[in-house]
């Protein structure tokens, strides 16, 4: 039999080379000939049909990080392609490989404004790691090969292939490439030098007060162990970022919570008051940072990051480790001793004590609130065995501190980008990756009409999906800082919502209302007895607040903690 | 921030001669919020590998971004800030200066002494081409300003290590003709 292949089946063969099981897609003229020959010759990948583009973007998000395998998604030329932007941008910042296909115009209408047509390289240029325009069908498998390359390697990406439509019409001899030619990229160089981890190691060994911060980097690298393993050999704190939340139990002894603009007090004093950070695997933004120029300034800060662009981007460091962080935690680790830190450990649980005291006691209230939603949560998922995850808001900020995640690649949630309407789309992609998993849906009122209409592809796909609406009527994060910053004008925050559970019910989705305390624990255990995706709209409290808080271009010691019982508005 | 030194950097960029790479430099420029004085590209030695000489001002933070985060670029193969080696600097600029037979001779002197040279002659306007570095073509430029100048085109610096090949050009040479990174998963 004959080699060629027409474009469309080239697509099919690479995705299916690259070990390609699930697609997410929605079909449109350009790409209409992959469409034709994904049936034409039934090749063996499940398209998930998605109601809108953005969706599929965060559903192959989603995959590849519940997975750790590359997330694939497809659109046409034009608005398809534009639709998935935000995706790739959430993607690109949070470091998620994903490879994104798009149709194009045929090479003939290219440049002359044809119908569906929009510059879809140029536009995902500065949101992808990398991208290609295909207009000659020889290039195609090679750039399918490159595309899962770069993703998937290195610090990953999502990368995009916009391939014209009569290329995929076209047919050529089809072999997919053994090898990328990419003289450019070099990502298999990620060894850390010797002399940096002894520079390291010396660091740590002389601490007084050494402090751990874990980003996602750890997860990407699959390193959790190796950095339990520092942990606990040098009695060493250790902090995460949000996204470096479930790289290190947040049980464990030496755990102490996540850091930042909504983190735990106690940390962000830890973070403050260290004299050598180990920072690793997180790209020390600004949300984690606070001011640049007052983060950790008695610390000597050892960052490890794959990503050399990321030494000293926004915070000056001490000593850089360039490499990869399985790679550095496995060299340094015998370099390292063992040590107690006693005055150190007992200072932090000093500040532990007053923030559960400060934070946690006093907001015990009768009204129904996310935190204890979080709580009952936790304890119903036998104690976090469950992947949440959170769209983007006040409730990302409580699941995130009341939801203490103890599984690696629990916690999925757009922390870079900061996008709302993730939650839905990344659920249905995360539970299309791991079929046996519990997985719940955290989401604002607000964020969740965003993708709401993504609940079609839930029930297409019959995903046991469970969702927790937190509705408090606002836009609840932007109404925090109305009431902070804006002297309590709600400027466009109050939302006009519909009826959640009828809403559910008109997709076919079982649903319940809670408005009380003690009815949440009950139905959270309904939801997961139901066999089959489950609403719960969950009426909050209207104007509670995530606290402490650190106001935007302010140190982290500056927070603003909550207001205590008889207290009006203490800062 | 103000009391941050800001220096001039050359830098030396090799890049994958293919569609869209100097939109991608550029996008990144600007995306990044660089400051970028004077840039040059064209090809080098090595087939299909363009290279790209450009000045940026700037902190020492804002240079080691710009060598980072162009070097991630994929299409970048490799990128070398030459500001502190033995380096040939020359920039060549064509000025259309206004000279008529009442000055035409000062114009052809002060030519002469930059050893620059007359490429056209007109009734009432020379075009004249100068290669040289920045101080020399700085100062030449503005000795014609005097007499007016009409129309100007300069092409950005572009510059060269002294002596034999760097190690990083051989290694970069290697790794774009030998295949040598034989990447593969």
């Amino acid at each position: 039999m004959s080699k060629m292949k027409t474009g469309g089946q080239i697509v099919w063969e690479s995705l299916l080379k690259e070990g390609v099981e699930v697609v997410f897609g929605l079909p449109g003229g350009a790409i209409l000939p992959a469409y034709d020959d994904l049936m034409k010759y039934e090749y063996p990948i499940h398209h998930v049909l998605v109601t809108h583009e953005q969706g599929a973007a965060h559903m192959a998000d989603g995959y590849a990080r519940a997975t750790g395998r590359t997330g694939v998604c497809i659109a046409t030329s034009g608005p398809g392609a534009t639709n998935l932007i935000t995706g790739l941008a959430t993607a690109y910042m949070d470091s998620s490989p994903i490879v994104a296909i798009t149709g194009q115009v045929p090479t003939s209408l290219l440049g002359r404004d044809g119908f569906q047509e929009a510059d879809v390289q140029g536009v995902s240029l500065p949101v992808t790691k990398h991208n290609y325009l295909i207009t000659d069908i020889k290039d195609l498998a090679d750039a399918i090969k490159e595309a899962f390359y770069i993703a998937g390697t290195g610090r990953p990406g999502p990368v995009l292939v916009d391939i014209c439509k009569d290329v995929l019409q076209a047919s050529i001899e089809f072999e997919y490439p053994e090898t990328v030619h990419l003289p450019g990229y070099r990502p298999n160089l990620n060894a850390p030098s010797e002399d940096s981890i002894a520079r390291a190691a010396v660091l740590l060994n002389e601490a007084k007060k050494p402090l751990i911060v874990s980003g996602q980097g750890v997860s990407i690298a699959r390193a959790e162990k190796e950095l339990r393993q520092l942990a606990e050999k040098a009695n060493i704190p250790v902090a995460t970022s949000l996204l470096g939340i479930g790289t290190f139990p947040a049980t464990h002894p030496l755990a102490i919570s996540w850091g930042g603009m909504h983190g735990e007090a106690y940390t962000n004093y830890a973070m403050q008051d260290c004299d050598v950070m180990f920072a690793i695997g997180a790209r020390l933004d600004d949300r984690l940072t606070g001011a640049f120029d007052t983060f950790a300034p008695n610390a000597k800060i050892i960052h490890v990051d794959l990503d050399p662009a990321e030494m000293g981007k926004n915070i000056t460091i001490h000593t850089p480790v360039i490499g990869d962080a399985l790679l550095t935690l496995k060299m340094l680790l015998p370099q390292v001793q063992p040590n107690e830190h006693p005055a150190w450990l007992a200072q932090i649980a000093d500040w532990k004590s007053e923030s559960t005291d400060r934070d946690i006691i006093a907001q015990e209230t009768d009204e129904l609130v996310a935190p204890y939603i979080m709580r009952q949560l936790w304890h119903a998922t036998d104690e976090g065995d469950a992947t949440v995850v959170s769209d983007v808001g006040q409730h990302q900020m409580w699941e995130a501190q009341y939801f203490h995640h103890t599984k690696r690649r629990s916690l999925l949630t757009s922390g870079g980008l900061g996008t709302m309407g993730y939650g839905l789309p990344a659920a249905i992609g995360a539970q299309m990756g791991l079929p046996d998993e519990e997985i719940w849906v955290v989401a604002g009122d607000g964020g969740f009409q965003m993708t709401m209409i993504e609940l079609s592809t839930v029930m297409q796909e019959r995903l046991p999906i469970k969702i927790a609406i937190i509705n408090n009527g606002f836009l609840g994060m932007v109404r925090q800082w109305q009431d902070v910053f804006y002297n309590k004008r709600h400027a466009g925050t109050p939302l006009f919502n519909p009826d959640f559970v009828k809403l559910a019910e008109a997709y076919g989705i079982a649903a319940k209302s809670v408005t009380r305390k003690e009815d949440v624990y009950d139905a959270i255990k309904e939801a997961q007895a139901h066999d089959g995706p489950y609403l719960l709209d969950f009426q909050v409290e209207e104007f509670t607040n995530v606290y402490p808080m650190v106001a935007p271009g302010k140190s982290n010691a500056d927070m603003i903690r909550r207001p205590m019982p008889n207290m009006e508005g203490e800062e | 921030m103000s009391e941050i030194p800001m220096k001039r950097h050359t830098m030396i960029a090799w890049m994958e001669d293919k569609p869209g790479v100097l939109n991608r430099v550029a996008g990144l420029f600007r995306r990044r919020n660089f400051n970028i004085e004077s840039l040059a590209v064209g090809h080098s030695e090595t087939p299909g590998i363009s290279r790209m000489t450009f000045v940026a001002r700037g902190t020492d933070r804002d240079m080691r971004q710009i060598q980072t985060q162009l070097d991630k670029l994929i299409n970048v193969v490799d990128i070398q800030d030459v500001t502190n080696e033995p380096v040939v600097m020359r920039e060549l600029v064509l000025v259309k200066v206004q000279a008529s037979n009442g000055n035409r001779s000062q114009v052809m002197q002060i030519v002469d002494i930059y050893r620059a040279s007359i490429i056209d002659v007109d009734l009432d306007s020379m075009i004249v081409q100068i290669v040289g570095p920045e101080d020399r073509v700085e100062s030449f430029v503005k000795l014609l300003s005097n007499f007016g100048i009409a129309e100007m085109v300069r092409t950005g610096r572009v510059a060269m290590v002294r002596g034999g090949k760097s190690e990083k050009q051989v290694q970069m040479e290697t790794a774009v003709l030998g295949h040598s990174n034989g990447n593969q998963q």
